[in-house]
């Protein structure tokens, strides 16, 4: 186990560049979707998933998860699902007050 | 490989945790934005018309390619390329400047007319306002100082690139440096839509 934590995985430099493209891509779709108002009454979700989407392949690819074991993705899911309960619960408050 | 005795995982681990921390520091003031918003939705929505999404896409843009740099140059100095990995992470650097400069720029601009804490222009707005551009200085200035240590400690690391005591078996402090300046992408890629493009 410990050997697959050492391993040097490298990632091809197309791998980049092209996660560098998706992401621009993906920023001009979150333009088009606030300037051109479309689905106006999900904009706000849509900006937010398209952010995720975004912050999804800098983790994978860049900060390099998904050649990680399993370790490291078990820890980050329970830092973000304790964030999202966070937010979550007390918006919850907020909007039931 | 007899790099058996540098413990590479439990270096990355670290830095993995020390970003946790980072995600709950954030998080803090996302779950401000998003309870004022909800509260004050309508002020929230005048105050982002405010936002210059030019300057702000150019910045976005700027982030987005200076974490495809610092990703190669980890990759050129795992081949044992330094001098490309020097190169790019003197392109990160320079594109971590370029940021800040532009965020100084936008700033400037804000308080040129009026727009800063406590100013008597933003006090005789909604209260909605006030906090929606309270909100926008703190983020985007934790955000900003952020990067300015990124670039400080990139520029170390182009040091140590440099003088090879970064190199092909031991890149560690170069690879948690990346992982650092990637976290400070990320929080950017939801303070953009957030600040600039919600209207």
């Amino acid at each position: 186990m410990k050997e697959k934590y050492a391993e040097n995985h490298a990632v091809a430099t197309g791998t980049y560049t092209a996660v560098w493209l998706a992401l621009l891509l993906l920023l001009a779709g979150t333009i088009a979707l606030a300037k051109l108002r479309l689905l106006a009454q999900f904009s706000v979700l849509g900006s937010l998933l398209i952010a995720s989407a975004k912050a999804g392949l800098v983790l994978a690819f860049f900060m390099h998860l998904k050649y990680e074991g399993r370790f490291l993705k078990v820890m980050l899911t329970v830092a973000i699902a304790a964030l999202t309960v966070l937010i979550g619960l007390t918006f919850v408050d907020v909007w039931l007050r | 490989m007899d790099t058996g005795h540098i413990d590479k995982m439990g270096k990355k681990m670290g830095m993995w945790f020390f970003l946790f921390t980072e995600i709950l520091f954030f998080g803090g003031m996302f779950l401000l934005y998003s309870i004022y918003r909800f509260k004050y939705s309508q002020d929230f929505h005048s105050g982002a018309a405010e936002e210059n999404i030019i300057l702000g896409t150019i910045n976005t843009v700027i982030l987005l390619t200076s974490s495809l740099t610092i990703a190669l140059s980890i990759a050129a100095v795992k081949k044992g390329k330094n001098v490309p990995s020097s190169l790019l992470q003197l392109a990160t650097i320079f594109m971590g400047v370029a940021f800040l400069v532009i965020k100084y720029f936008e700033w400037t601009a804000k308080i040129n007319l009026g727009i800063y804490p406590d100013s008597p222009v933003l006090l005789k707005l909604a209260k909605g306002e006030i906090i929606f551009f309270g909100l926008y200085y703190v983020m985007t200035g934790l955000h900003g100082l952020h990067v300015l240590i990124g670039v400080v400690v990139i520029s170390f690391m182009l040091y140590f690139t440099r003088r090879e005591t970064i190199n092909r078996e031991n890149y560690a402090r170069l690879e948690n440096t990346g992982l650092y300046w990637h976290f400070v992408d990320i929080v950017w890629i939801y303070l953009y839509p957030l600040f600039y493009l919600i209207t």
